[in-house]
């Protein structure tokens, strides 16, 4: 019988983030950091995809994300699929949806920002704007793309 | 039936719906014409400027005295415990124990809703950062509303600086409400930004840009002046633009009866003083109309019923 070659193993439980667009990959093991749960994280970088060409894909083990986690991946991978993994089975699969808001993620951008130095959570209004995604601040009510808010 | 704004705050000329603005508008205008010295009578107001603005919280204190309410707070953030470190939200928690409603000027942008998150009583913005000062925006409605006698579907003109210039932005975003038009005089490098068009847009009102102000005072109903301040250009630039942007009386000899110059004030040179006596000025009126605008924020915040 042929064994089926894996390029990243196979977990046991835990989530796989699958189809995220090759080269954001990375990005987005840091903005949710992903390596703090402290398991077992595996990644595949620029895999053979049939839809997409290429993908990255992240794998973690004993760790499952909650919708909302799951909703914020959608900012930077909406293509991306999150599948829960029990006992090497795909038990649910979700395709991410845009959320309308997102809150205590990111940093606000702007250095003038009163949330920077209170007790408050961040808290951000998701726009499209022209085709781009934009971050609107609920407090200092400036409006940011999405790259400018997820480097600050 | 309790007013739409009591208990409320007023942060962002954004968060206020159309209703609330014209509640506000109307009982700014009804104050004016009918004083009232009993609205705040046994109220005691907390006026929190974390930075100096004398005119604006001149204006609020005189606005709560004139309705009968007693003021405490400060005038400068230096002498605060904000200096020593304490939060904002520690602060509002503090002062909202002491009084019925507060009045913040603040440097920092977004300062207004975090003091409103944890505070118990009605919090006025009276300017937080770059970004809102929704009294002013309200004296500009006031006024154009008392010039026009509507707001919808006005021709509105805006001149100077209008980039940095919040009380255009801000005006903007609340006359688009009513359908108005807009024509923006500016120099390019102060040219009102991308986000303000958009939402023009978005909204449905048409904006163009006219090259010179004597064909913006002829266009328009209202004309907004703001001052293009010198630092922000090298000495060259300046010159080249020195004037372009200043309005004399004679530039108003086409304009329609019903033009007003609004300004938001203190002016330098941006109007000469032959503009006003013709009976197109109108920004001594605007200023006076800053108190009736701030009795009506907070009569109507403290008030079931006004
Ligand atoms: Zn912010």
């Amino acid at each position: 019988m042929e064994k089926k070659q894996y390029s990243v193993e196979a977990i046991e439980n835990g989530t796989v983030i699958d189809h995220i667009p090759a080269g954001k990959g990375l990005a987005i093991l840091r903005q949710f950091k992903l390596l703090h749960y402290g398991s077992a994280v595996t990644v595949g970088f620029n895999l053979p995809s049939k839809t997409q060409g290429s993908k990255d894909i992240i794998k973690i083990s004993g760790v499952t994300l909650d919708d909302a986690a799951a909703n914020r991946l959608a900012l930077f991978a909406p293509e991306a699929v999150v599948n829960t993994i029990d006992r090497f089975q795909v038990v649910d699969k979700r395709h991410l949806t845009m959320p309308d808001e997102i809150r205590a993620v990111f940093r606000c951008p702007n250095s003038n920002c009163a949330s920077l130095s209170e007790p408050v959570q961040s808290r951000f209004y998701v726009k499209k704007q022209h085709g781009q995604t934009r971050l609107k601040c609920h407090y200092c009510e400036k409006t940011f793309s999405r790259d400018s808010v997820t480097e600050a | 039936m309790a007013n739409l704004l009591y208990r409320q705050n007023v942060i962002s000329v954004s968060d206020l719906t159309t209703e609330q603005l014209e509640l506000l508008l109307d009982t700014a205008l009804k104050l004016k014409a009918s004083p009232r010295d009993d609205l705040l009578a046994g109220k005691l107001i907390g006026s929190c400027f974390f930075e100096p603005s004398t005119r604006t919280r001149l204006s609020f204190e005189t606005a709560v005295q004139r309705l009968g309410g007693k003021v405490i707070g400060f005038s400068d953030g230096a002498n605060t415990s904000a200096k020593k470190g304490e939060t904002l939200a520690d602060t509002a928690r503090i002062i909202s124990s002491y009084t019925d409603a507060i009045i913040q000027r603040h440097p920092k942008d977004g300062a207004a809703r975090i003091t409103a998150e944890f505070s118990s009583v009605p919090v006025i913005n009276a300017g937080d950062g770059t970004n809102q000062h929704p009294s002013q925006t309200l004296l500009d409605l006031v006024t154009i509303y008392e010039t026009q006698g509507r707001l919808n579907q006005l021709k509105i003109a805006m001149c100077g600086d209008l980039k940095y210039g919040r009380t255009v932005h801000s005006l903007c975003q609340a006359l688009k409400r009513w359908g108005c038009e807009f024509a923006f005089v500016s120099p390019p490098s102060l040219a009102m930004p991308e986000y303000i068009t958009e939402e023009l847009d978005e909204a449905g009102c048409r904006h163009q840009v006219f090259s010179s102000l004597e064909e913006a005072a002829q266009w328009a109903d209202i004309l907004y002046m703001t001052r293009v301040q010198r630092e922000r250009f090298d000495e060259q630039e300046f010159a080249k633009i020195q004037g372009k942007f200043n309005l004399n009386a004679a530039m108003l000899a086409g304009a329609k009866p019903n033009l007003r110059v609004l300004h938001p004030l203190p002016r330098v040179d941006e109007i000469h003083p032959d503009v006003d006596a013709t009976p197109y000025a109108y920004y001594f009126e605007q200023a006076t109309n800053g108190v009736y605008a701030r009795m009506a924020m907070l009569s109507l915040v403290l008030n079931e019923e006004v």
